[in-house]
């Protein structure tokens, strides 16, 4: 239906940017989240595709139009706000005919189009209550119901679900997804959730004060972060830190020293980080042992355990083993090994330098 | 267990006692008025005053409603209701307009208005009189409603009043109808109007009464007897030289005076509480 593009799209607010240049295309049906935490200008970039706030400089595109100076209801796009913004005042019916309305549509078309797509969300016994006679997940789906109603190019969805209970969010992210499936649409997505950009997206943008770090397919995201930052906002419990310091010469740690230490944009830049993920840690005797600590506590969760150590150097190590394997006694003495091909090199800015 | 249900009881009975007597104590001087409407000029001379109505109810109040003293009362109420209902829509659609301007419009020199607006609460019609007159009566407004309504509709309160109520609406509601396709106005009929409509009536019963209850303003500006106002007309109607004053009369005009800000009041009552106490979100 449509696609999207922004070209290095920036914003400012008074003096203060907060968007520092993002270029990304979005391919037509593709569903894209964009993640990051509080604060890193996620909701001011979905805005700017939406009209909402002016773009300060950069061009953005919807469908191949230039769009910055059309107003949200010229732009073909539809959204769904964290808080619903449903009008109190109206029934369900009626919030989702309002745009219809605004645009002259045909009477016996409206009544058409939302009979049918309270059917498609369940909504039909709702249509005459008003949102506060409504449950957090009859009013999200009629937020979503007046987005799908327009039947618009593209979706903007900020973050839509975060006033819903852990089992309802499950549940409508998965709603989402199949509707967004169905209907074929272009959307793009705000969360802080990353189980939630996991799920949904086709590819992910994570942001991070005002850039675009990386911008990829969830598992790419995973397996490959490109800094610092995306190591550690992506994955629970994060990927861990270490100086290359930890890493005693000798035992295994041999060959991961000598590809740091052959790496000139890792001698280049200061103190270089080697990050390993919590699952590609594994307890092990002292002898097979490539870095060891004393556990600081441990959290059983049933399926899984995770282990905190602290190194020698007072550094905090989290290991993740199945929930069936043996948990050492807090204090105790703990030797822990890995393979080199799940290791993460960063140069001193964060930046990701080649595999070791 | 006991003991506190009686005790919840008592404290139940005195409360009522003390709202009973509350009650009495307005109620009193308002029925010793409607007694004195519905009893002959000599009864009420005479003293004891009577404390039990009388025959004449119907007598001296159509002797008030269509003679009157100075002018028929009914020519009175007509007046004062077209002021109290002029100067109370007038004053909600000024200041709804206004708060509308002040909260959700970005125009230069925004906030000096809203203060400007604000600064006219330290200024009531009292202290401008005397300028407000001359400008009325330069404009040709004496004795017609405009000048009864006019000078007194614009309203700092109720501006206030909007204005914290649009501060309380949700900005995504705005952009929802933005990605609507609703243009302002569009935004402000169809949504903002209809959620201020509790805080409406609740400010059309206060600027009802505050309208209808003008003394100093319509006692200036209308010199006619046909464009007095009912508050100001009962004043009129007590005699300049040695005359009696037509008691029966007087009263029966106090109480019909009173009655059309009741009836608003219980009209309006359950909106008006609601809009005082909930902001519906």
């Amino acid at each position: 239906m449509a696609t999207i593009s922004l070209k290095s799209v920036r914003k400012s607010f008074a003096k203060t940017e907060v968007i520092h240049g993002v270029d990304i295309d979005i391919d037509d049906r593709e569903f894209i989240v964009i993640v990051g935490p509080s604060g890193c200008g996620k909701s001011t970039l979905l805005r700017m595709v939406a009209g909402l706030e002016t773009v300060t400089s950069g061009d953005v595109y919807i469908d191949g139009k230039r769009v910055n100076d059309m107003e949200p209801m010229d732009r073909n796009i539809a959204m769904v706000f964290q808080n619903y913004a449903l009008y109190p005042h109206m029934s369900v019916f009626d919030n989702m005919a309002y745009g219809l309305k605004i645009a002259r549509t045909p009477k016996p078309e409206i009544e058409e189009r939302v009979r049918a797509t309270a059917k498609l969300l369940e909504l039909e016994p709702f249509l005459a209550r008003k949102p506060r006679q409504l449950s957090g997940g009859q009013r999200q789906r009629v937020a979503m119901g007046r987005a799908i109603v327009r039947r618009p190019a593209v979706f903007l969805f900020d973050e839509p679900l975060s006033n819903l209970d852990a089992k309802l969010r499950v549940q409508m992210r998965l709603e989402i997804k199949a509707l967004q499936r169905q209907l074929g649409v272009t959307s793009l997505y705000v969360t802080h959730d990353q189980v939630e950009a996991m799920t949904l997206a086709d590819r992910m943008i994570v942001m991070n004060a005002g850039e675009a770090d990386q911008v990829g397919t969830p598992i790419e995201v995973y397996k490959d972060p490109r800094t610092t930052f995306v190591a550690g906002f992506i994955g629970s419990p994060p990927m861990n830190f270490l100086p290359a310091a930890t890493f005693t010469p000798g035992g295994g740690n041999d060959g991961l020293l000598k590809g740091l230490a052959a790496n000139p944009a890792a001698a280049g830049n200061g103190s270089p980080t080697v990050g390993i993920r919590p699952e590609h840690l594994r307890l092990c005797d002292g002898a097979d042992g490539r870095l060891s600590g004393t556990l600081q506590y441990s959290e059983i969760l049933g399926a899984e355990s995770l282990i905190h150590l602290t190194l020698s150097d007072g550094a905090m190590l989290t290991v993740r083993q199945s929930g069936s394997a043996a948990v050492p006694e807090v204090g105790e003495r703990c030797h822990v090994t890995f393979d080199d091909s799940d290791v993460c090199f960063f140069d001193g800015d964060g930046k990701r330098i080649a595999s070791g | 267990m006991s003991g506190m249900v009686e005790k919840r009881a008592a404290g139940l009975w005195l409360t009522h006692a003390g709202l009973i007597l509350g009650v009495a104590l307005i109620g009193f001087p308002i029925y010793l008025a409607f007694v004195a409407s519905t009893v002959t000029q000599g009864d009420i001379i005479r003293p004891p005053m009577p404390v039990v109505p009388g025959g004449h109810f119907i007598e001296n109040y159509r002797e008030a409603l269509v003679s009157g003293i100075n002018a028929p009362v009914w020519q009175m109420l007509v007046n004062s209701m077209v002021m109290a209902l002029g100067i109370a829509l007038g004053k909600i659609a000024i200041s709804i307009l206004s708060a509308f301007a002040i909260v959700y419009f970005r125009f230069p020199l925004r906030h000096v208005f809203f203060w400007l607006i604000f600064l006219t609460l330290m200024l009531p019609v009292e202290v401008r009189i005397v300028p407000t007159y001359e400008v009325a009566a330069n404009f040709g407004l004496l004795n017609s409603y405009s000048g009864l309504i006019l000078p007194l509709i614009a309203s700092a309160t109720a501006t206030f009043l909007f204005r914290q109520f649009f501060l309380t609406v949700p900005d995504e509601l705005a952009e929802a109808a933005r990605v609507d396709g609703a243009r302002p106005m569009r935004f402000f009929i169809d949504i903002l109007l209809p959620m201020s409509r509790t805080n409406i009536a609740a400010l059309f019963v206060i600027l009802f009464i505050y309208g209808w209850n003008q003394y100093l303003w319509p006692l200036l500006i209308t010199t006619d007897p046909e464009m007095n106002t009912i508050v100001m007309g009962i004043k009129q109607m007590f005699p300049s030289g040695d005359d009696f004053a037509n008691w029966p009369v007087i009263m029966a005009t106090a109480i019909l005076a009173t009655l059309p800000p009741v009836l608003v009041v219980i009209a309006m009552q359950r909106l008006f509480v609601k809009g005082l106490i909930e902001s519906e979100k």
